[in-house]
């Protein structure tokens, strides 16, 4: 399917736009207006300055995932694994945190960070290398890989870390240092929304993302597993290394959740925090069509889609916040759709 | 000793129907990610309709109508569409994973379950022998009928099925749908017989262990089955573990058993596995 640049995005944003509207469609069978519920989320996503804070807080995990992705995608893997990776990830980083609370200034949040980048990166090589090695399929196998990571998390928290002031399951409290979001300007600007450093930061890796891919020999020949697995290998491109390090970025990339989550907003790591973001990283990532720069605007729809959906338990009788899920699901479909828009009109035009 | 037997049995029923589900649709050419969406759908249809009529039986046939339907909905995505086949599957499990929830808080005003069926409206062993007869039955099919044929050139060498004047699409099309339906009646064993009616995402995975079963069974329905039987044996294990109370090894790690099974399995077996050769591929008639 040939990308003929302009042509392509307008079809993106018009199947962009047809999965949004047909999800809003569907609110029609719970009797609300779509009008009525599309205005519901819209002020609540950007009402007011807390809430477009909220906004920005819920892209920063999302375009973390959507990077996530989109990097193994780029390498012509598939991972649902993101999930799983931003678990073990923010656990790791907020162990980190309450093990070693008196590590001094600067150095305190690189050291959760690079534990979070690692501890996700290892949970990603295992299906990498599962794949590689032994050919069997990434999708799977990071399926599984989530459920371990939850029931991993859980005994972790349980029997380790264990926060004794809380009667929730969630790790004891980090070392100040750890904690961004104490003097962080961008929080106070939103009206001490949960929004953070972490925001910027992400916008940051998605430009180092994108001129790895775009502008570095590494990332071409990344590139090139991705689009012909075979043409690579005929190139003499290393196509098993290549994937094993895509896999492994992909799960520090989920990993970073971390920041915005556990050294942005709580200081711990809770069980459960994730409202599926490594799941809406895969929207996310498609929607961007795998382009790093792109996964900021998807990160920030679907942020606010979320943000406005969680508002729908409470502003209408019927629809949930679980139509944020059926809106990303059609928007999969829709753009995926969208890619032959071009084609079809045409060979519409062709037609006598 | 004896108890785990029956309990294996009893587990691998959702399995069973959603891996030889995913093997019909397979053997065709169509990859099929979304077993795990199919079987919630299921599971769904199932509860809805057992609470609204009283009669599992009901129950099982919504759940088989509700399946083919929304398989002819992927069918038409991606064997009308051509669209990516994996990517597609991904966007069927969310879609169940939003809409069920949706359609639960306007029946019963609740997104987490539906309200619980009482044992009387519920299956107490049909479905563990519909499983196997299904096996059975799919074995047979491919075997010795003129249509098993028909499904295995669609995934096999789609042009000479088009030659010998029969429509891949069509093909392609019936083997998705009587796949979902499969893995739906998969979902429904799950909500009207193993449990007392629809919880969230109540599949846990096992449309991925299905696949996963299939892939360790090469594609074949007796092969597939023995593997569910595995896969079920290990959640048999984890069930009866979790009633031990002095047990030396955490929870967490019992609960992890079948999946760590699953990826063990699918890594010491896959490489002698050899999938349909034009699985993924669409066809353009």
């Amino acid at each position: 399917m040939p990308k003929h640049g302009f042509i392509y995005t307008i079809s993106t944003l018009l199947g962009l736009a047809l999965g949004i509207i047909a999800g809003l469609v569907v609110t029609k069978f719970a009797g609300e207006n779509p009008l009525h519920v599309l205005q519901v989320i819209i002020h609540s996503a950007f009402g007011s300055r807390y809430d477009l804070g909220l906004t920005l807080f819920y892209a920063t995990p999302l375009i973390f995932c959507g990077l996530s992705v989109a990097m193994a995608l780029n390498a012509g893997l598939f991972s649902i694994g993101a999930e799983g990776q931003l678990n073990i990830g923010a656990l790791a980083a907020a162990a980190v945190g309450a093990c070693l609370p008196n590590v001094p200034g600067i150095l305190a949040p690189c050291l959760a960070l690079l534990a979070a980048a690692l501890a996700g990166g290892i949970w990603a090589w295992i299906p990498g290398w599962l794949r590689v090695v032994k050919g069997s399929h990434e999708v799977i196998n990071t399926i599984m890989m989530n459920f371990i990571a939850y029931a991993f998390c859980g005994w972790i928290v349980r029997v380790y870390l264990q926060n004794p002031a809380s009667q929730n399951p969630e790790t004891k409290d980090m070392g100040a240092a750890y904690f961004i979001r104490a003097h962080d300007p961008i929080a106070h600007f939103f009206g001490d929304a949960p929004v953070s450093m972490a925001f910027p930061i992400a916008l940051l890796i998605a430009l180092l993302l994108w001129l790895f891919l775009e502008k570095t020999k590494l990332g071409f020949e990344l590139k090139a597993c991705g689009e012909n697995e075979d043409a690579a290998k005929l190139a003499g491109i290393p196509v098993k290394r290549l994937r094993l390090l895509a896999m492994v970025l992909a799960g520090a990339l989920a990993g970073w959740v971390a920041l915005p989550e556990v050294l942005g907003n709580v200081g711990r790591y809770r069980i459960g925090f994730s409202a599926d973001y490594g799941f809406i990283g895969i929207a996310v990532a498609l929607l961007a069509q795998n382009n790093p720069l792109l996964v900021v605007p998807a990160g920030i729809l679907f942020g606010a889609l979320h943000k406005g959906a969680g508002d729908l338990d409470i502003e209408t009788e019927h629809v949930t916040r679980d139509l944020s899920l059926i809106i990303q699901a059609l928007v999969i479909l829709s753009v995926s759709l969208s890619a032959y828009f071009p084609l079809w009109w045409m060979n519409r035009r062709k037609k006598p | 000793m004896m108890l785990i037997f029956l309990s294996t049995l009893r587990m691998s029923t959702p399995l069973l129907f959603a891996a030889i589900g995913g093997m019909f649709c397979e053997r065709s050419g169509v990859i099929n990610i979304a077993l795990e969406g199919f079987m919630l759908f299921g599971a769904f249809f199932a509860a809805a309709f057992t609470i609204a009529t009283g009669n599992p039986w009901l129950g099982l046939a919504g759940a088989l109508a509700g399946g083919a339907a929304f398989g002819l909905l992927y069918g038409l995505f991606v064997i009308q569409w051509r669209i990516n086949q994996v990517v597609a599957g991904t966007a069927f499990n969310f879609l169940a994973m939003g809409l069920i929830p949706f359609a639960l808080k306007i029946l019963y005003g609740s997104t987490g379950a539906s309200p619980s069926i009482p044992i009387e409206q519920r299956f107490q062993i049909f479905p563990v022998f519909g499983a196997w007869g299904i096996t059975a039955f799919a074995w047979f099919v491919l075997r010795y009928t003129p249509y098993g044929l028909w499904l295995s050139f669609a995934g096999e060498n789609p042009e000479a099925l088009d030659a010998a004047g029969i429509s891949v699409r069509g093909v392609r099309y019936s083997a998705v749908m009587i796949g979902s339906a499969l893995a739906a009646a998969g979902g429904a064993s799950l909500s009207i017989f193993l449990s007392s009616g629809y919880a969230r995402n109540m599949s846990a995975g096992r449309g991925f262990m299905a696949l996963a079963a299939l892939i360790f069974g090469k594609w074949r329905p007796i092969p597939a089955a023995l593997a569910c039987l595995f896969f079920a044996f290990m959640e048999a294990l984890q069930i009866s573990a979790q009633n031990i109370t002095e047990l030396p090894i955490p929870a967490e790690f019992i609960q992890c058993l079948p999946y760590l099974a699953t990826m063990i399995a699918l890594a010491g077996f896959v490489g002698s596995s050899k999938p349909p050769k034009q699985l993924g591929n669409a066809f353009p008639r």
